[in-house]
């Protein structure tokens, strides 16, 4: 639930990394941490394992900038991938602005992205959010593995759309950062949206801000 | 509902909720308070100036308490209003306010739980009343969901 505090002038919201274990939503979030001066971040938590596995969150809390003259604050949070964390997987998305489905491209994690996947849809709808409705993208890591799957099979799984009911919204709309490629378009007749992806690495670094700054601008957008 | 939705917080109910974290400070002897919402966002502060990170702070009082609420529900209890956390010098009580926000008192030997327990009741309920008229309002002070209104250009130019 995003906050705009009168009092700092301050706009405060929160974006959820998730996705299965293993595939770089941590990553991502060292990524921003590493790279932002450090007064424009806050430090990082990691309520981790001894092995480093996530076990609750990893936050971190970044100023990306001045909007109407209210200072932009992005608390970011990671959820623990493997399975049976769900109880507190679930907690973390309470009250979130934006998320960003971080997906494994290699080929064998292909299930376990379509695992998260469901899951991410069953725990939003337990709150009543609905993720067509919310600021959501997909980011398809690991690009730079020999054993990555190509986009176009990972569409197919993780983002295949869903139906576009309201007459004014069916119309074309193309990707702005894939040319040629649509987010609302006509499937076999039928109207279907898809939520916006992009390609990283987060170990080197490629696409993390990218990711960070194309989901921070649908929050904002939703404020407008 | 399709998201988590906007709230605001305006200038006078910023000094309201202060208000109400220092008359509380006074009367328990406490040393700082806190209040911060469910998703883990530091509302306000009134005391001693806080010695650590505030927004790490509020985020993991937030966590602390949805966890709690879940393992209250495991052994059959629909949540716990309040926690506390002892340390050997420095200790914490946290109280829920009306499901939406939750009041955090540090405290040291100076006083005692019991007292800061006792007095932490009249603030919960004052506090209670004023979010749940903040909340109540549909928009908030200048109807904050359209705060942005008209700033694309400025967004789109912040974020490439």
């Amino acid at each position: 639930m995003s906050m705009i505090n009168y009092a700092s002038k301050e706009i405060n919201c929160k974006l959820v990394y998730y996705g299965p274990g293993l595939g770089g939503k941590t990553t991502n979030l060292e990524h921003v941490f590493a790279k932002v001066a450090p007064d424009q971040r806050g430090k990082m938590v990691s309520l981790a394992t001894e092995t480093e596995r996530t076990l609750f969150f990893d936050f971190l809390p970044v100023d990306l900038g001045t909007v109407k003259g209210f200072k932009t604050r992005f608390h970011l949070y990671t959820v623990p991938g493997q399975v049976y964390y769900n109880a507190s997987r679930k907690l973390i998305l309470k009250g979130v602005d934006g998320v960003v489905f971080v997906a494994d491209s290699q080929i064998e994690r292909m299930e376990a992205n379509v695992e998260a996947m469901q899951n991410l849809y069953d725990n939003m709808g337990q709150y009543g959010y609905d993720l067509t409705k919310v600021p959501f993208l997909i980011q398809y890591n690991k690009r730079d593995l020999p054993n990555a799957a190509p986009i176009k099979d990972l569409q197919a799984q993780l983002n295949p759309g869903w139906p576009v009911e309201e007459a004014a919204k069916q119309k074309q709309v193309p990707d702005p950062a894939h040319a040629g490629e649509f987010l609302v378009t006509q499937v076999d007749g039928a109207w279907v949206e898809r939520a916006p992806y992009l390609e990283a690495c987060a170990v080197t670094g490629e696409g993390v801000f990218e990711t960070l700054k194309a989901v921070a601008k649908l929050v904002l957008k939703t404020l407008g | 509902m399709s998201g988590a939705g906007t709230w605001s917080i305006a200038e006078d109910d910023h000094r309201k909720i202060t208000g109400h974290l220092e008359a509380l400070l006074k009367e328990s002897q406490a040393h700082a308070a806190l209040v911060v919402d469910r998703t883990g966002q530091l509302l306000a502060n009134a005391g001693d100036k806080l010695t650590f990170d505030p927004t790490t702070f509020a985020s993991l009082t937030a966590a602390d308490f949805s966890a709690n609420d879940q393992l209250a529900k495991m052994i059959g209890e629909p949540e716990f209003a309040s926690l506390f956390h002892q340390g050997e010098k420095e200790s914490m009580y946290l109280a829920d306010v009306a499901r939406r926000v939750i009041l955090v008192v540090l405290f040291d030997q100076r006083t005692t739980v019991g007292l800061v327990r006792l007095k932490v009741k009249q603030t919960v309920s004052d506090l209670g009343k004023l979010f749940g008229e903040m909340f109540g309002r549909p928009a908030g002070p200048d109807k904050p969901a359209k705060l942005l209104e008209g700033a694309e250009d400025e967004i789109d130019k912040l974020f490439g």
